[in-house]
This record gives C-alpha cells, sequence and structure tokens, in this order.
C-alpha cells in the first residue's frame, strides 16, 4: 500500500501508460466489494461472504517509454487481469488507465477498436495461433483484421517474419513448427502491426529454458531497436532480472512494490517480495558500492607522510592496514604493516615505496562477481572502492566479500 | 381422482391446431409452395443427371475426401441399388433430405450462433430442441399433413423438425468451446464482432459444425420410412409397401437402399469436419501435379 501512494504522489510527466488506482472484483456486485474492500475487509472472508472475487485492487504504476516493464506475481497474483485492463480485454470496475494521456476507458468502442489495431499488439502465452491459417497469414491477421491491404501488408508481415527469422516457413502451417517457433510468429503477428506497446502474458513460459533464453534476448534487441514499450507477465524472477528494466510485484491482487531489479533485492518491501528473490542468485545485482564501508583513512596529505610516521599510525589505529589518500579525496594506494617494514628495511622513507601491488582499486558500480578475483588477490586487506575520478569511495572488507558469498539465501540487508 | 384433476392439455393443442388451420393458412400456403418447388426442384434436377455421371461424381468425391476402398465400396453399392431397381426412389429420397437437410441448416446455424452469443437465447432455445428431439414424430405428422397436405412437403417438415437440433447444439457447443485464448488473441488485435465470429469463431468451431452437419443429415435419413406414412414417397414408401403388403423382399430392397444413401452421405459428410484433409490418393496425385507445375513456372 505505501508504495502504491508513493507512486501516485511522484507521477511522471512523459509516462507511455498511466494507471491509476485501477481495480477489478469479479462477482455480481463489484462497487459493494469495493466498498467493504476500503472498509478494511480481507479478500478471503468478501469471497467466504459475497463470493466475489478480488482480481485486482487499487493497482498504480507509470510506465516509461521504451522501457520493458515487468508484471511478477504468483499464478492467481492477478497479473493477467491487470495487463487484460491495459487494452481492455477486461473491463476495470474502477480506476483509471491512459496511455499518451488518451484516457482509454472513457474511450467508444470504435475508437478502442482503433487503439487495438494501431498501438497495442499482444503475445500469448499459448501463442494463439490460428490453426487455419499459414504461418504468413497469422503474422498478418492484426493488418487483415485493420484492412491494410497489399503491398503495405505483405512488406511490413516479411519484415517482420524476416525480423523473427521465419521466412523461410511462411507458407506452413503453425502445427508444423516446434513452439519456440510458434511463438515467433506470435511474436510477428504482433510486430507486423508496428505497435508502441506489446503487451506480453507469461510469453515464453511454455518455452524450454534454452530456447526461453534465446528469445528474451531477441525480444530485448527488437524492443531496443524499436523502442517499444513492454509490458511483460512472468512469474520467473530470472526472466524478469534479464530482461526487466523495472518491475511491478503483485500479491493476492495487488502491486506490493515497484522498482529496478537492484531496488528490490536490495530493500524488499515485505517477506513476499523477498520470498520471490529467494529464487535467485541475487548476488548478481549487488556491486562494490553496496558492500563498501568507510574507509578507515590516514588524515590529510597522508602521501606525504615518511613510512615511519605511518607505521606508527597503523600502531595506534590496530589496523592491519591503511589506505592512502590526498588531502581531496584521491586515492593513492594500500600499505600494511608489512609492506612498510619491507619499505623500511630496503631504505626507501617514502609512502610510494610501500604501496601494496595485490591491492588493486574497483569500480563502485563493478559486479560482485567481478571483485571476486580481486579480492582474493589482495586478501586478507580490503579493497579500495574508487570511482573513475580518482577519489576513494570507500572500501570492501574481505569478511564482507566472504559473508556475500556465502548468504546464498538471503538479500543483504 | 383423475376426474377431478384434469388439465385439459388434449383440448388446448386441438384448439391450438385449429386456430393455426383457421388463421395461417396464407403463411402456410407459402412455406409449402416454397418447400414443395425447392424438393421437387431438386428431385427433377438429380434425376436430369445420368447415372453413369451420377455415380462417376460420387466415386471422384469419394477417391477426393476419402479413400479408394470407400471408392470401390461407392461403385459397388450404386450398382447395387441400381440392380433392385431403386434409383429414382433414392434419388426421390435424397432430394427430400437435402432439402430437409439445407433448410436446417440456414435455420439452425444462425440459431446455434445465436445460442453460443447470448446465454439468454441459449436458455430459451435448449428446451425446444429437447421437444424437437424427444416428441415422438408420430404426434406432429397428423398436424403436419392437416397444415401442408399430404406428400413430400410435411415430410420435409417433420424431417426439419426432427434432424435440426443437433446443427443447432454442435454449432452453439463449437462456438463456445472454441479456445479462450484465441478469442482474446481476436479481440485484442482489433476484431469486431462480426470479424471474431467469421474470422475466429466459426473456422475454429468448423469440426464441431461440420459434426452438426453430418448429424442432421443422418437423422433426416432415419425419418424417410416416417415421412413415407404422409406421402413423402421415395424410398420410405417401399419400406412401407413392403410392410403393410408383407412383401419381406421389397422391404428389404429398400431398406438397404436406405442404408446404402445413409454410408455414402456419412462418410462424405464426416471427411469435410476433419480440420486436417485426409491424404488421398488422388490428392498427393493433385498436388504432386500442382507443385511440378508451380516450379516449372518458376524454373523455366
Amino acid at each position: 500500500m505505501e508504495c502504491t501512494r508513493l507512486v501516485t504522489d511522484n507521477p511522471e510527466p512523459d509516462a507511455k501508460i498511466q494507471v491509476r488506482n485501477l481495480s477489478r472484483i469479479f462477482g455480481p456486485q463489484p462497487e459493494e466489494t469495493l466498498i467493504q474492500l476500503e472498509q478494511g475487509q480481507s479478500k478471503d472472508s468478501i469471497l467466504e461472504a459475497t463470493g466475489h472475487v478480488v482480481g485486482v485492487y487499487d493497482a498504480s504504476f507509470d510506465v516509461r517509454p521504451g522501457e520493458i516493464f515487468i508484471i511478477m506475481g504468483l499464478s492467481g497474483s492477478g497479473k493477467s487481469t491487470l495487463v487484460r485492463m491495459l487494452n481492455r480485454l477486461i473491463e476495470p470496475t474502477r480506476g483509471d488507465v491512459s496511455i499518451e494521456g488518451a484516457d482509454i476507458l472513457g474511450m467508444s468502442h470504435k475508437e478502442l477498436i482503433e487503439l487495438r489495431r494501431r498501438d497495442i499488439a499482444m503475445v500469448f502465452q499459448h501463442f494463439a495461433l490460428m490453426p487455419h491459417l499459414t504461418n504468413f497469414e497469422n503474422a498478418a491477421f492484426g493488418l487483415d483484421i485493420a484492412g491494410i491491404k497489399d503491398p503495405e501488408r505483405s512488406r511490413r508481415v516479411g519484415q517482420a517474419l524476416e525480423t523473427v527469422g521465419l521466412s523461410a516457413f511462411a507458407d506452413n502451417y503453425p502445427y508444423e513448427l516446434s513452439g519456440g517457433m510458434q511463438q515467433r510468429v506470435g511474436l510477428a503477428r504482433a510486430l507486423s502491426l508496428e505497435p508502441t506497446i506489446m503487451l506480453m502474458d507469461e510469453a515464453f513460459s511454455a518455452l524450454d529454458p534454452l530456447i526461453r533464453a534465446e528469445m528474451q534476448d531477441e525480444l530485448v534487441k527488437i524492443q531496443r531497436e524499436r523502442g517499444i514499450t513492454v509490458v511483460f507477465i512472468s512469474h520467473d524472477l530470472r526472466e524478469a532480472l534479464r530482461i526487466g528494466d523495472r518491475l511491478a510485484i503483485m500479491q493476492a491482487g495487488e502491486i506490493v512494490q515497484i522498482g529496478t531489479p537492484r531496488d528490490l533485492i536490495l530493500k524488499p518491501a515485505n517477506k513476499y517480495v523477498r520470498s520471490f528473490l529467494e529464487e535467485v542468485d541475487t548476488r548478481q545485482v549487488l556491486i562494490a558500492d553496496d558492500l563498501a564501508e568507510a574507509p578507515v583513512s590516514l588524515p590529510e596529505a597522508a602521501p606525504d607522510l615518511s613510512v615511519r610516521q605511518v607505521l606508527d599510525m597503523l600502531e595506534d589505529n590496530s589496523a592491519l592496514s591503511l589506505v592512502i589518500r590526498t588531502g581531496d579525496g584521491r586515492y593513492q594506494g594500500t600499505v600494511s604493516r608489512y609492506s612498510l617494514l619491507a619499505a623500511r628495511e630496503a631504505g626507501r622513507e617514502d609512502l610510494a615505496a610501500a604501496y601494496l601491488d595485490n591491492v588493486t582499486a574497483v569500480t563502485p558500480n563493478q559486479g560482485f562477481y567481478n571483485m571476486v578475483d580481486a579480492a582474493a588477490a589482495a586478501a586478507p586487506y580490503p579493497l579500495p572502492v574508487v570511482d573513475h575520478a580518482g577519489y576513494l569511495q570507500g572500501t570492501v572488507s574481505q569478511s564482507a566479500m566472504l559473508r556475500t558469498l556465502q548468504t546464498r539465501e538471503e538479500a543483504p540487508s | 381422482m383423475t376426474a377431478s384433476f384434469d388439465i385439459p392439455v388434449d383440448r388446448w393443442m386441438e384448439e391450438l391446431v385449429n386456430w393455426c388451420l383457421d388463421n395461417l393458412t396464407a403463411l402456410f400456403d407459402v412455406i409449402s409452395l416454397l418447400v414443395g418447388a425447392m424438393v421437387n426442384n431438386f428431385e427433377r434436377a438429380l434425376l436430369s443427371v445420368p447415372v453413369w455421371l451420377m455415380i462417376s461424381v460420387v466415386i471422384v468425391a469419394a477417391l477426393w475426401r476419402v479413400s479408394w476402398r470407400f471408392a470401390v465400396f461407392s461403385l459397388l453399392s450404386l450398382g447395387l441399388i441400381l440392380g433392385m431397381d431403386m434409383w429414382t426412389e433414392t434419388i426421390s429420397t435424397l432430394a427430400l433430405i437435402l432439402a430437409a437437410t439445407l433448410i436446417s441448416l440456414v435455420l439452425g446455424l444462425p440459431l446455434g450462433i445465436l445460442a453460443a452469443k447470448s446465454d439468454l437465447a441459449e436458455k430459451i432455445i435448449r428446451p425446444i430442441l429437447d421437444l424437437m428431439q424427444t416428441l415422438p414424430p408420430f404426434v406432429y405428422l397428423i398436424p403436419a399433413a392437416m397444415f401442408f397436405g399430404l406428400g413430400k412437403v410435411p415430410g420435409t417438415m417433420a424431417t426439419i423438425i426432427f434432424a435440426m437440433p443437433p446443427s443447432v447444439r454442435l454449432t452453439n457447443l463449437g462456438i463456445r468451446s472454441v479456445d479462450v485464448e484465441l478469442v482474446e488473441a481476436g479481440i485484442a488485435f482489433g476484431c469486431t464482432p462480426r470479424q471474431l465470429l467469421f474470422r475466429v469463431q466459426l473456422p475454429m468451431a468448423m469440426p464441431s459444425i461440420m459434426a452438426g452437419v453430418n448429424q442432421t443429415i443422418m437423422l433426416a435419413l432415419s425419418m424417410v420410412v416416417i415421412a413415407a406414412m404422409i406421402g413423402a414417397g421415395g424410398l420410405g414408401n417401399e419400406v412401407l409397401a413392403g410392410i403393410q403388403r408383407l412383401d419381406i423382399g421389397r422391404g428389404f430392397e429398400g431398406g438397404f437402399a436406405v442404408v446404402i444413401l445413409a454410408i455414402i452421405l456419412d462418410r462424405l459428410s464426416q471427411s469435410f469436419g476433419r480440420q486436417e484433409p485426409q491424404q488421398t490418393w488422388l490428392r498427393r496425385w493433385w498436388n504432386t501435379l500442382l507443385h511440378s507445375t508451380r516450379y516449372e513456372q518458376d524454373n523455366p
């Protein structure tokens, strides 16, 4: 709930799709059910007392132009209902949906049909291809419905089939193709419309894992090339993290959190979201910045100090190593008691002689897995995190690395 | 007990029939004229086709749609009908069945579509279909004869009443059981209700609808003897005459001809119900021919 309000309070001015307080109740008296919900009755008690099912309750979000927006949730969480309200395959009980500022709930039947033919294409979980039509005719379905004739029709369908790599199978029938190829036809049918929005309902869920990954990559490629806004329904977090720019997590008809994959992993809104994240290796979204602690550092102009002076400071500090930076915060190097002693043995008084060779800096947005090698090389000393301008942002301790490596199940808090 | 509690349904029905006779004669005359013209013209047209051509058409259709084995069966069985001297009667029955089936479909398919689109319509239509299918035909045979006189017309009307329900039921069922996702896809891509019906629902429901057509034909055939009681003629008349005169041989001849007609009509009409046409020998040969000419055109 809190999240919902948060989004409502910060509308995005140039949102492609804007959804506000959208609800859908299944049953004969949906309005009464909404009032009961507002009075704080639980969905289960409403179902038991009146038989009304809460499909979606009070959903608000913005989809930015050209992004892949994922709606995630377990089956029965209302995600299919939610996406079908965007093109009014399901009529909302209450709320607003606008597409590029146009209120689609106020549209006449005719305007709605125009919108579906021009702007919004849909891809279905089980492909929904017409078995009596060839792949070409299937890909041309939307154009035929809209009355678009050759040569425009052939050009667009040809192009769409080429985009999905099925030109050679244009005259075959869907049942002659594998599942993955059938969904390519489904994708071609959507692309031939040259839509600005694609709604994808578990589009890749029925495919083999390998084919699925391939289709995901292709979707992202096509979507980036054409700047299509995609609303993608999924119950697979791996898929969501792989292709999604932002995610909305649904639980029992309500959106519980909206954010980038990083936002969700680092700050899951509740137990439900956290339990979702358990399935995947959350470390793939962690970066150096997430693990960095404030550096235990020397006072200003540290590089000017002598080896002996720093050795004394290290004694007082009882630290293993010290990070050396300039007065304005530029990282210079890392020294340890041993490197300092070695430098003194060698008769060197300048601090630079004591910088550890094996400690190399990482950038703040370096991924966790890309830091592992550097951390191993630097052990037992912490890794300095240095931005591209050379300023020290913090250090990542070996224990922080180990803890993150070990805690597979939980997102770091 | 029975005397004190009496609902006079018998009198009501009599009055209803009498009322119809008094007030709807014009309507009955028009129907009589149209249906009579239809059946008679069908019969005349079918009889004007030479026997050898008729048999050839059936055999080519059998080769095309079913199999060569069935073509052989058709040839032998039609030969049997000729040999039994039942050709004219068979054609007469065929004409009546075709007319009854055609009218049943013209009425039944739209009703089936209506029933599929509206739950209310389905609720109303369903008990009427139950009535049509289960009311013993003898009950409405006499009123039919009273309304339309003796002959082919009341026979056709009685046949329609008995044979129409499956085409309505299976059209309704076929449309209602089209995959939800396909219907959603149709709507999502901007179908109007009419486009949805003709481009998605009817093509998808076709196997079911054709099963209904097949059932209508078969039920129409099962009415031939009953229809003959009010003078519809044809093969039914042969069977009826066989019964009345205890002429067992004649009865069997008529009966065999009905069975042969039924099998041929059933297999041919069933073959149109399949989404995937059967790969018959004739079809393969034709496809190869088509392919090679196309190949030559593409690669001169």
